[in-house]
């Protein structure tokens, strides 16, 4: 497929006003991703834009598709159709998961994932951006690293005191933060970022709200969520799925107001 | 930062050079006869744990730190053995049964007409020193390349391991292999211009096997304590998050197994010598399902227990199979079962556990984990 192919969205899928953006200057482009599951439709020709530095919200029912969007895009998941760019140029479906973190995107799982074996200064050693293949490891920069530099993101998200301790030893909250931080060290273009406040107090999530706006302009966030109050202090455009495709997009007023959304999501 | 030589490490390498002081110390300077002679059936006795620890070593780098339990490394054990029994059939040159200046006495008698071209070579024991790393390190990379890069791990890829094992032993059973099929390589001469019966030569490749144990050690433990080493005990726990983060898993893998199957190829060739035979016997499942027990009494993950474990249960065998032959494999079934259910970080696991701190212990592997059924029925009773 050529670049010029896939550049022109069709019109007909179009779901809102974020696709007439098309590619020119988009830093993520989805369009019409279909994936089947067992027979199971899990996305049923998902599009969505998203500009360099923006922070978004994604909501929706349960099995409405948005883990799956984001397995799509990370290289876990093959779709059986549809165009996913990365940077107007990078065709996200032929590459690897490797290969697209390579490319700066960066994930934080539902269920926070952190190495508990390691340290919290640890965990952010090896999420560090930089050469990552295996003989270099041996001997190269990651085994020079200056605290300052781990201890900077560490502060960021509030661990700097929990620097030394294994990462299973921390609570829920603060493996969150540490996954956050994560994301940080490796400094990706695009974080996808699913439920970041599950399980936190309502500081906590006021904070990650914070967070999460402070990083997004220099990074392109996008954040799926189901705390109203907490898609609401990010300030940002949302998008709402459902059964595999995008109902509604827009400020969180305009979505909250949709009564698509409301008969589907908030009205549940 | 994790230092190079720790607690443990120190004591290991400080017992173990007191070792392979004492031993030739007590069988040369000692004169036969007196209360403290160590004979020199005995040196090679203990030469031979020596490689098993090394073994062990080999073994702990890549199912302690990695996650990958090998139940077959054993062929890379018997490959580097068979480089050196290569090495050591070309010393005998015409002092054979047939006198013939070239072709080892097995070849005569299957009547080949000249050395296959695999064995050519193996008259240099700088080119046979290679091949004992070559052999073992370039089947262990692409199999592992292979197996890694199709995600294959746990159970399935121990499996796998073991199959390799079996289907090496086959094939080296066959006389057409040209390495002496059943009976194997054995009545070596000379090592190195030495008498392999010689008191000196068995004295000497003690020592070398336990500067070899050494040096293996040191370099296990240069890569587990290096960025490379957490991202491999990082794979051990989360391998799909390492991919999110642009790791490359199996090339993580791929590299710790290749370098563990090449210290597994040392360990063998230093104990053909010291046994003086290799035969397809040590490619059996058993011997690497052995191997696997060592490092689980001793501990995982902790490169020193492996080394010990082998020790310890290399020396109950020998005390028990000349005691009683017959209870040897019921011993070491039941100390399998005893070590996974009440010590199942091993001897130096649990004590890193109880007195290594937090941080040390973290880093231990994951304990064994008992299906939810049995441990139902255990709490049950």
């Amino acid at each position: 497929m050529s670049a010029t192919d896939v550049i022109d969205p069709p019109g007909t899928t179009a779901a809102g006003p974020a696709n007439r953006r098309k590619t020119t200057g988009a830093l993520l482009y989805v369009d019409d991703l279909r994936v089947t599951f067992d027979g199971y439709k899990a996305l049923r020709g998902l599009s969505l834009t998203l500009l360099p530095g923006e922070l978004r919200a994604i909501i929706g029912p349960n099995g409405a598709g948005k883990t799956t969007m984001m397995d799509c895009i990370t290289g876990k998941t093959k779709p059986d159709s549809g165009i996913a760019l990365f940077d107007g140029k990078h065709d996200l479906l032929a590459r690897d998961e490797p290969a697209i973190a390579d490319l700066g995107i960066g994930r934080k799982f539902q269920k926070p994932t952190v190495f508990e074996s390691h340290t919290v200064a640890d965990n952010v050693l090896l999420a560090l951006k930089g050469p990552r293949a295996a003989a270099a490891s041996l001997f190269g920069w990651r085994n020079r690293v200056a605290a300052e530099r781990i201890d900077a993101i560490l502060t960021t998200v509030g661990l700097i005191a929990h620097r030394g301790r294994p990462a299973a030893d921390l609570s829920h909250g603060q493996k969150q933060w540490l996954e956050i931080g994560m994301l940080l060290a490796q400094d990706p273009k695009l974080l996808l970022v699913d439920e970041p406040v599950a399980g936190m107090t309502d500081a906590e999530t006021a904070q990650t709200a914070d967070l999460l706006r402070r990083i997004a302009g220099d990074h392109a966030v996008v954040v799926v969520e189901h705390d109203m109050h907490f898609v609401r202090a990010l300030q940002c455009r949302v998008t709402c799925l459902h059964e595999g495709a995008v109902l509604a997009e827009g400020s969180i007023d305009a979505v909250s107001a949709d009564p698509r959304v409301v008969e589907v999501y908030l009205g549940r | 930062m994790t230092r190079l030589i720790d607690l443990k490490g120190a004591i290991f390498l400080g017992l173990l050079a007191a070792f392979c002081l004492a031993v030739p110390v007590l069988n040369l300077a000692v004169p036969e006869g007196a209360g403290l002679h160590l004979p020199t059936y005995l040196v090679s006795l203990f030469g031979k744990y020596l490689a098993y620890a090394l073994l062990a070593v080999s073994l702990d780098l890549v199912w302690g730190y990695c996650g990958i339990l090998s139940l077959g490394h054993g062929a890379f054990f018997a490959l580097g053995g068979y480089a050196m029994g290569m090495y050591l059939m070309r010393q005998i040159g015409s002092r054979g049964v047939y006198g013939n200046p070239v072709l080892p006495d097995f070849m005569v008698f299957l009547n080949y007409k000249e050395l296959p071209w695999y064995w050519l070579g193996f008259d240099h024991f700088a080119f046979a020193a290679l091949m004992v790393l070559l052999v073992p390190g370039l089947l262990a990379f692409v199999f592992g390349w292979l197996a890694f890069r199709s995600r294959v791990t746990g159970v399935y890829l121990s499996i796998i391991t073991q199959a390799m094992t079996y289907a090496l032993m086959l094939a080296f059973f066959r006389n057409d292999m040209g390495l002496g099929g059943n009976n194997g390589l054995t009545d070596f001469k000379d090592f190195l211009g030495l008498n392999v019966q010689s008191q000196t030569f068995r004295v000497g490749i003690f020592v070398a096997t336990g500067l070899a144990l050494a040096l293996g050690y040191l370099i296990a433990r240069v890569m587990t304590v290096s960025a490379y080493g957490k991202i491999l005990i990082a794979v051990r726990d989360a391998e799909s998050r390492t991919r999110f983060l642009g790791y490359r898993p199996e090339h993580f893998k791929t590299l710790a197994f290749t370098v563990s199957a090449m210290m597994a190829g040392v360990a063998g060739a230093l104990y053909v010598p010291q046994v003086g035979i290799i035969n397809p016997g040590e490619f059996a499942p058993g011997n690497s399902i052995e191997a696997v027990i060592w490092v689980a009494v001793g501990g995982r993950g902790t490169l020193v227990g492996a080394a010990l474990g082998a020790v310890i249960v290399n020396y109950a065998k020998t005390i028990l199979t000349g005691a009683m032959p017959d209870a040897w494999l019921f011993a070491l079934g039941a100390l399998f079962v005893v070590v996974t259910l009440f010590l199942p970080r091993g001897l130096v696991g649990t004590l890193v556990e109880r007195f290594g701190g937090r941080r040390a212990a973290a880093r231990l592997p994951p304990e064994p984990e008992i299906p939810p059924k049995l441990a139902e029925e255990g709490q049950g009773s």
